[in-house]
C-alpha cells in the first residue's frame, strides 16, 4: 500500500465532509468564524491599525469610526488589542494543545494496544494527575515555573496529556481485537505498522473531535490565567488580561470589558460548533472525559 | 375456510417507513391469520421485514412508521384505529412479546420479579402481593428455584435463564397471542432444543396462539403449524408446514430450502445457491420483488406485480408462475453445478498437530494477588489434542464456552498457550507468534467471525490484498505480478476486478467474508482456519460461502480447521470432526461416525438438539440439563457428569475418563465402553423413531 | 458491596498518595530560597542557617517528603509566610467552610433543576426545551466564568443595585448571606446548569433507545411509569459521575469566581500562596482540594454502586 492511498482516502474524505459541512448552517458558521480567527491570528498585525501598545488616541474614547472599539484608560486602540491578542491566544493555545495531541496519541496508542503493566501504571499515574483540578494544576504549575508564554504551554500540555490519552486510549482499545487487527499480526507486521496504519485512521475521529473541543478549553485556559493576572505579561494584549485590567473601569468603559468577552465568546462557540459538525460528519460518539 | 374466528388477523396490511424523508414501504400487502392453539412461523433473512411485521400485528411502528393501509384483527376488533393509550391496555395482556435480547430486553436496575409482577398487577389493576404468583410462574417456565431467581437480577443469569424470565413475563397475565421474536438465535442449541419444547407446550397449555418470528427454517420446522414465507417486504408463499417443506411452489421457498446444508451430502456436492442479494428498502424491484434472482423469472414478473393468490385451502402464493411449477413442469430451482473434483484429494499425512495445549486466562486482579486469591483462572483450553490430516477439513464444534475458538486461536498465534507442543508440515510450531518464520505465517491464516470487522474499514479491498501477498510472499514480487494476483484472487472468490477499489463500507457481509477468504488464501497456506465463518450471514449467502470454501480446498489443496456451533454446516464442509467439552476434546472421528451411534452422550445429545428443516422427522429427543459449567471451576472427573443423561454414577464425578477406540481413527472420552453404548444408543433410537 | 467499598477506598488511598508526591514535587520545584523568602533581604547568613535547620530544608528531598505528608496527615500543617505568619490549619479550614458553602449553594441550585431540564430536553429532541436547552449550554459553553461573573455584577451590583458586588462576609444574618453569595452562586450554576443538562440529556436519549423500554411498552405500562421508573434511574447514573466531575471543576471555577466577587474563599488563597510562593501554605491548600475532590468521586462512585446491581452484585 502506498501512503498515497491514505491520502485519498482522506481527500475524499475532506471532500465530503466539506459537502457535508456546507449542507448543516450550524457547523458552517462555526467553520467560517475558527476560519476568520486563524486568519486574524495569521495576518492580525498587518491588519490592526494600530500597536498594541502604542498609544492610539485620546483616552476613554467611545467607539467610533475611528476606533471601532473604542480606546482604553490609557488611549490604546480596543480594537487592535483584541486582532493582536488573537495570535497571542491562539498560538499559545495552539501550540499546546498540538503538542498535548502528539503525545497523547502516541502514549493513547501504545498503552490501548499493549495493555498490562504499562497501560495499568501510566494510567494510574495520569488519574492521579486528573485527580488535582485543571486550574490548581495550572496555578501550581505557574507559580513553580513563573509567568511566561513557555510556561503557559506547559501548562497545556500537562493537563491535556492525561486526558488525550485517555480518549486515544478507549478508541483503541474499540479496534485492538478486530479482524483486521489479527489479520495484520498473522501477516506478520511489525507494531509500527499496525499503530499507525491499521489503528491509526480508526481513532482519528475521535482525535479530531477531541483535539477541536481541547482547543477550546486551552483557549479558556489561557484567558482565565490572563485575567489572574497570571499568564501572558504584559504589554502583551492577552484576551483575558484586558477583561480584568477592564474591572474597575466597568461602569465608565464597558467597551474595553465587552469586545475582549465577545472575542472569547465567539472564538470558543464557533470551536465547539465546529467540534459538533465534526462529530456528526465523523460519525463519532464521544464520551466525555 | 373454517369458522373459528382467528385470534389474529391481517388483511392487506402495509407498513411505511420514513427515511430522509421520503416515505418507503417496507412491508406490502401483508393477508394472514392465526387461529387459537396454533403457532405460525413467520420466516425470512434479514431486511425480508418480518420484525417489522410482527410489530405491525401488535400495532407498534417505530417513531418514523406508519401503517399506511390494511387492518389487523385481535379476535375481530381492529387494533389500526386504537391510538397508543388504548393500545397499553392490550400490550401485556391480550397481545405479549418474547423479545431477541432477552438481556438487554430487562430493565438492569430492577429484581426478576419486579419486572414479572409489574406487567400483572398493571394490567390486573391490583397492588395484590403478585409473590406467590410469580414465582408459579417461573416455576412453570422451568426455572428449578423460582424464589431465589425472583430476587435475582437480569445479569446474574444464563442467556436461557434470562429467555426464559421473558417467557414468564409474556404469559403471566394469560395473553391471547404470543409474539416471539427470534427469542433463541442468542442461544446455544442444546439451549434452544429446551426452550423450544418449552414454547410448545406453555402456548398449548395457555390456550394462546404464537406467532415464532426466525431466520431459522429449522426452528420452524420443528415448532411450528404453519409457516409465512417473506421476501423483500411481502409474502411470497404461506402453508402449513408439512406442503411447505415437502413441496415448496415458490422459487424462492425452493431455493432457500435447497441451500440449506444437510449433513448427509457429501463432500463433493455444491450447494445450490442463489444469485444476488435481497434489495434495500429504496430499491425494491417494481414487478415482482423476487424476480431479479429468479430462475424462472419471465419479462412478465418484472413488470407486474403477481398477486396472493390461493392456491388450495391454506396454502397462498405469490408467483406468476406458480401453476406451472405445481403441475410439475418446470423446477423452481437454479441448475446445480456440477460436482466439485479434487486434484488432489484428502491425504491421511497430518499436516498440522497439536498435543496437550493448555490456556489458562488469569482473571486474578491485582487486589487478588495482594491479598493471595489467587484463584480466578479460566481453563479454556485444558489438555487438548487436536490433528489434522493434509487436504481435509476437520469441523470443531461444541457449545459457547467450550474453548473451540481459543483452541483455533491458539493454532493460529493470535493467543499463547501456556503450554504443549505444536507442529505443521513436521516443522515446531512456536507457541509465541512472534517466533514463527515468514515461512510458517504463509502457511497458517485465519478466516474471521464477524465479517464487518474482518477488513479495515480505511484501506480498499485491493489495499487489503496487496500488502498481504506482499508481506507473504516468498519472493520479492513485482508491482505488476501483485496487481495480477489480487485480480486472481477476487476471481477466485467470485468478485469482478473492479471490487479492488472498493471500501469495506461498499461491500455487503457476504461480499467481505469472500474478500476475507480472498485474504487468507493469498499466499497459498496449508491450512485456513475458519472461526465461524458462516453465522453471521443469512442462509442463502452463507451457502455461496460454504461453496467457495469447498472449491478453493479443492483447488488449492488447502485444509481447514472449521469452527462452528452450527453442526449441519460442519457436517457438510467437515471429513472429521472433534467434539469439544469445557477445554477438552471428548470425541473425534469422521463426519459419518461421529453423526451415528457410538458417540460421546455430549455428542448425541448436541446432534438431538440440531433441530431440522424436516418437520416428518422427529430425532430421538434428549435435552441437557442446566448450562455448560464455568471454565473457573471445572468438575471433577468426567467434566460432562453433571449434564450427563448416560450418567454411570460415582466414577464419573471421580475418575478422568479414559480414550475408548471406535475404529478408524473414531475416538471416545467415555467410561462407558464403546459396545454398551452402541447398545444403548442404537436401543433408543429404535424405539422413539 | 462490603468488598466493593473496600477496594475503593484502597484506590483512593493509592490515587492520594500518588497525587501528594504530584503535589510535592511540583511545589519543591519552585524557584527561591524558603528561608530568604521568610526572613526577607535583610536577614543574616547565621540566622537564615538556623531556619532552614529548623524546616529540615537540609534533609534529603525524600526524608523533607515524608516529614511534611505524615504532618500533613496528623494536622501539623505548620505555619504560612504571610503576614503575621498565622498557622495553617486553621486558616484553610476557615477559607474551606466559606468555598464549600458556596459549593453547596451552586450545587443546590444546578442539579435539581440541570436534571429537569435535561430530563424534558431528551424525552422530545427537537422539541423547544431540548432547543432552550442546546441554546443555553452553547452560550455558557462561550463564556468564562469571570465574563459571566462580571456581567452580572453589572447589571445587578452595577446598574440595578439590588445585590451586592463584594460576596466576603464577616457577620451576617441568613438573608444577607444569602444575598452576599447569590450572585456568584449564580454564576457557577450557570455553568454547571448547562453541563449537567447536557449529560442528562444524552443519558436520557441514550437509555430511551435501549430495548428495554420498548419491551416496557409493550408491557402495556403507561409512560409515566417508563419514564420515572425505569428510563430515569438508569439515565442518572451517567450524571451522578458527571456531577462528580463537575465538583472538581467547581473546584476549579471557584478560584475565578472568588476571585471576581473579592470571596474570601479557599481559591484566593491558593492565588494567594502561588503570589507569595508560600510553599507550606500551598502544599496545604492543594493537597485539601485534591481530598475533597477525591472525596466527591469516592461518593459518586458509591452511589453509582448502590444505584446499580451490576456493580453492587459483582
Amino acid at each position: 500500500m502506498t501512503p498515497l492511498s491514505f491520502f485519498n482516502r482522506l481527500a475524499r474524505l475532506t471532500i465530503t465532509s466539506g459537502k457535508q459541512f456546507a449542507h448543516d448552517p450550524l457547523t458552517l458558521v462555526g467553520t467560517l468564524i475558527v476560519a476568520l480567527f486563524i486568519f486574524l491570528a495569521i495576518f492580525g498585525p498587518a491588519i490592526a491599525p494600530y500597536d498594541f501598545a502604542e498609544r492610539a488616541g485620546p483616552p476613554r474614547q467611545a467607539p467610533t469610526w475611528a476606533y471601532p472599539f473604542g480606546t482604553d484608560n490609557l488611549g490604546r486602540d480596543v480594537f487592535s488589542r483584541v486582532i493582536w491578542g488573537t495570535r497571542e491566544i491562539m498560538g499559545l493555545s495552539g501550540l499546546g494543545t498540538g503538542i498535548s495531541v502528539a503525545i497523547g496519541l502516541c502514549v493513547g496508542l501504545v498503552i490501548g494496544y499493549f495493555g498490562g503493566l504499562l497501560d495499568e501504571i501510566i494510567s494510574r499515574a495520569f488519574d492521579s494527575l486528573l485527580g488535582i483540578p485543571a486550574l490548581v494544576l495550572a496555578l501550581v504549575l505557574l507559580g513553580t515555573l513563573g509567568p511566561s508564554n513557555f510556561s503557559i504551554i506547559a501548562v497545556i500540555v500537562i493537563i491535556y496529556v492525561p486526558i488525550i490519552t485517555r480518549v486515544i486510549r478507549s478508541a483503541t482499545l474499540n479496534v485492538r481485537d478486530s479482524g483486521y487487527i489479527e489479520a495484520a499480526k498473522l501477516r506478520g507486521e511489525s507494531i509500527l505498522y499496525i499503530l499507525f496504519r491499521e489503528i491509526l485512521p480508526s481513532v482519528l475521529p475521535a482525535l479530531a473531535v477531541e483535539a477541536a473541543l481541547r482547543f477550546s478549553y486551552a483557549i479558556f485556559l489561557t484567558a482565565s490565567l490572563g485575567f489572574l493576572g497570571l499568564g501572558v505579561q504584559p504589554p502583551s494584549p492577552d484576551w483575558g488580561r484586558m477583561i480584568g485590567e477592564s474591572r474597575n473601569f466597568m461602569r465608565l468603559l464597558p467597551w474595553m470589558m465587552a469586545f475582549p468577552a465577545a472575542a472569547i465568546a465567539l472564538l470558543v462557540i464557533g470551536i465547539n460548533l465546529f467540534a459538533d459538525g465534526l462529530r456528526k460528519i465523523l460519525r463519532y460518539e464521544g464520551q466525555d472525559v | 375456510m373454517s369458522d373459528i374466528q382467528p385470534v389474529i388477523a391481517a388483511h392487506n396490511l402495509s407498513v411505511d417507513y420514513r427515511l430522509n424523508k421520503v416515505w418507503l414501504n417496507a412491508v406490502r400487502d401483508i393477508t394472514l391469520h392465526i387461529n387459537p392453539l396454533q403457532i405460525h412461523g413467520l420466516v425470512g433473512e434479514s431486511g425480508s421485514g418480518k420484525s417489522t411485521l410482527a410489530l405491525a400485528l401488535m400495532n407498534y411502528l417505530a417513531a418514523n412508521g406508519r401503517i399506511s393501509s390494511g387492518e389487523v384483527l385481535l379476535e375481530g376488533d381492529d387494533l389500526t384505529q386504537k391510538s397508543v393509550n388504548e393500545m397499553r391496555q392490550i400490550w401485556g395482556s391480550k397481545i405479549s412479546l418474547v423479545p431477541q435480547d432477552a438481556l438487554s430486553s430487562l430493565n438492569p436496575s430492577y429484581t426478576i420479579g419486579n419486572q414479572i409482577a409489574e406487567v400483572f398487577q398493571h394490567h390486573a389493576k391490583t397492588r395484590i402481593n403478585t409473590r406467590q404468583l410469580v414465582i408459579d410462574m417461573l416455576r412453570r417456565v422451568g426455572i428449578a428455584d423460582p424464589e431465589v431467581v425472583a430476587q435475582r437480577y437480569p445479569h446474574q443469569l444464563s442467556g436461557g435463564m434470562q429467555q426464559r424470565v421473558t417467557i414468564a413475563m409474556a404469559l403471566i397475565t394469560q395473553p391471547r397471542l404470543l409474539v416471539l421474536d427470534e427469542p433463541t438465535t442468542a442461544l446455544d442449541v442444546t439451549t434452544q432444543a429446551v426452550i423450544l419444547d418449552l414454547f410448545r407446550d406453555l402456548i398449548r397449555d395457555h390456550n394462546a396462539a404464537g406467532l415464532y418470528v426466525s431466520h431459522d427454517l429449522g426452528v420452524v420446522a420443528q415448532l411450528c403449524d404453519d409457516v409465512t414465507v417473506m421476501y423483500a417486504g411481502e409474502i411470497m408463499e404461506s402453508a402449513s408446514v408439512e406442503t411447505l417443506f415437502k413441496r415448496p411452489t415458490h422459487p424462492y421457498t425452493a431455493g432457500l430450502l435447497a441451500s440449506l446444508p444437510k449433513p448427509t451430502q457429501d463432500t463433493e456436492t455444491r450447494l445450490p445457491t442463489m444469485p444476488g442479494v435481497q434489495p434495500s428498502l429504496a430499491d425494491r424491484p417494481a414487478g415482482c420483488v423476487f424476480a431479479p434472482r429468479c430462475p424462472i423469472a419471465l419479462q412478465l414478473c418484472a413488470d407486474q406485480k403477481p398477486a396472493l393468490e390461493i392456491m388450495r385451502d391454506g396454502h397462498t402464493i405469490r408467483c406468476h408462475r406458480w401453476r406451472e411449477i405445481d403441475a410439475g413442469e418446470i423446477s423452481p430451482l437454479h441448475d446445480i453445478d456440477e460436482k466439485i473434483t479434487s486434484e488432489r484429494p484428502p491425504d491421511i499425512d497430518y499436516i498440522m498437530t497439536a498435543e496437550g495445549m493448555h490456556k489458562y486466562f488469569d482473571e486474578n486482579t491485582l487486589w487478588d494477588r495482594i491479598t493471595r486469591r489467587k484463584d480466578r483462572y479460566v481453563h479454556a483450553v485444558d489438555d487438548a489434542d487436536l490433528r489434522i490430516r493434509a487436504r481435509s477439513t476437520l469441523g470443531l464444534v461444541g457449545e459457547s464456552g467450550s474453548g473451540k475458538t481459543t483452541l483455533a486461536r491458539i493454532i493460529v498465534g493470535l493467543e499463547t498457550a501456556d503450554s504443549g507442543k505444536m507442529h505443521l508440515l513436521e516443522k515446531s510450531l512456536a507457541n509465541h507468534l512472534s517466533a514463527r518464520s515468514r515461512d510458517l505465517l504463509r502457511e497458517l491464516q485465519m478466516v474471521f467471525q464477524n465479517p464487518n470487522d474482518t477488513l479495515n474499514p480505511y484501506h480498499t479491498v485491493g489495499q487489503a490484498l496487496a500488502r498481504t501477498i506482499r508481506r507473504l510472499s516468498d519472493k520479492p514480487i513485482s508491482k505488476q505480478q501483485v496487481q495480477e494476483r489480487v485480480i486472481d484472487l477476487l476471481k477466485s472468490v467470485r468478485l469482478s476486478a473492479d471490487y479492488a477499489d472498493r471500501y469495506p463500507e461498499e461491500l455487503s457481509g457476504g461480499e467481505k467474508q469472500r474478500v476475507a477468504i480472498a485474504r487468507a488464501f493469498a499466499a497459498n497456506p496449508a491450512l485456513v482456519v475458519a472461526d465461524e465463518p458462516t453465522s453471521a450471514l443469512d442462509v442463502s449467502v452463507q451457502a455461496v460461502i460454504l461453496n467457495l470454501l469447498k472449491d478453493l480446498r479443492a483447488q488449492e489443496g488447502a485444509s481447514y480447521l472449521l469452527i462452528s456451533h452450527d453442526l449441519a454446516a460442519v457436517a457438510y464442509l467437515a471429513d472429521w470432526i472433534a467434539v469439544m467439552y469445557l477445554g477438552q476434546i471428548v470425541e473425534v472421528g469422521d463426519t459419518e461416525d461421529v453423526y451415528d451411534a457410538p458417540s460421546h452422550p455430549y455428542t448425541e445429545a448436541l446432534v438431538s438438539a440440531i433441530p431440522e428443516p424436516d418437520p416428518t422427522l422427529k430425532r430421538k429427543q434428549i435435552r441437557l440439563d442446566g448450562d455448560i459449567p464455568s471454565a473457573r471451576n471445572i468438575p471433577p472427573g468426567c467434566r460432562f457428569h453433571t449434564r450427563c443423561p448416560r450418567y454411570l454414577g460415582d466414577i464419573c464425578k471421580t475418575k478422568a475418563p479414559p480414550w475408548r477406540d471406535a475404529g478408524d481413527g473414531h475416538l471416545i472420552r467415555c467410561h462407558i465402553e464403546i459396545d454398551e453404548l452402541i447398545r444403548l444408543q442404537s436401543a433408543e433410537e429404535a424405539g422413539t423413531v | 458491596m462490603a468488598r466493593f467499598i473496600l477496594r475503593r477506598l484502597l484506590l483512593l488511598l493509592v490515587t492520594l498518595f500518588v497525587t501528594s508526591m504530584i503535589v510535592f514535587a511540583l511545589t519543591q520545584l519552585l524557584p527561591g530560597d524558603v528561608a530568604r523568602l521568610i526572613l526577607g533581604r535583610e536577614a543574616g547568613e547565621q540566622a537564615l542557617i538556623n531556619l532552614r535547620a529548623e524546616l529540615g530544608l537540609n534533609d534529603p528531598i525524600p526524608v523533607q517528603y515524608i516529614k511534611w505528608l505524615s504532618g500533613f496527615i496528623v494536622g501539623d500543617w505548620g505555619v504560612a509566610f504571610g503576614p503575621g505568619r498565622p498557622e495553617i490549619l486553621p486558616l484553610v479550614a476557615e477559607r474551606l467552610g466559606n468555598s464549600l458553602r458556596l459549593a453547596f449553594f451552586a450545587l443546590a441550585l444546578s442539579i435539581p433543576l440541570g436534571i429537569l431540564l435535561g430530563l424534558a430536553a431528551g424525552l422530545k429532541p427537537g422539541g423547544i426545551i431540548d432547543g432552550i436547552v442546546s441554546i443555553f449550554s452553547l452560550s455558557v459553553v462561550g463564556l468564562p466564568e469571570f465574563v459571566t461573573g462580571l456581567v452580572l455584577i453589572n447589571i445587578f451590583a452595577i446598574q440595578l443595585d439590588i445585590l451586592p458586588a463584594s460576596a466576603s462576609t464577616t457577620e451576617a444574618n441568613l438573608i444577607e448571606w444569602i444575598r452576599r453569595l447569590l450572585l456568584p452562586a449564580i454564576t457557577a450554576t450557570l455553568v454547571l446548569l448547562g453541563y449537567i443538562a447536557r449529560m442528562t440529556r444524552a443519558g436520557v436519549i441514550d437509555e430511551m433507545r435501549k430495548p428495554y423500554v420498548r419491551m416496557a411498552t409493550l408491557k402495556g405500562l403507561p409512560r409515566r411509569t417508563i419514564i420515572f421508573k425505569h428510563v430515569l434511574r438508569n439515565a442518572l447514573l451517567p450524571t451522578i459521575t458527571i456531577i462528580a466531575i463537575s465538583f472538581g471543576w467547581l473546584i476549579g471555577g471557584i478560584v475565578i469566581i472568588e476571585s471576581v466577587f473579592s470571596y474570601n474563599g479557599i481559591g484566593r488563597l491558593i492565588i494567594d500562596a502561588v503570589g507569595r510562593k508560600d510553599i507550606p501554605l500551598l502544599q496545604a491548600v492543594v493537597m485539601v482540594v485534591v481530598v475533597f475532590y477525591a472525596l466527591a468521586s469516592l461518593v459518586a462512585d458509591l452511589l453509582y454502586a448502590a444505584l446499580n446491581p451490576r456493580i453492587r452484585l459483582e
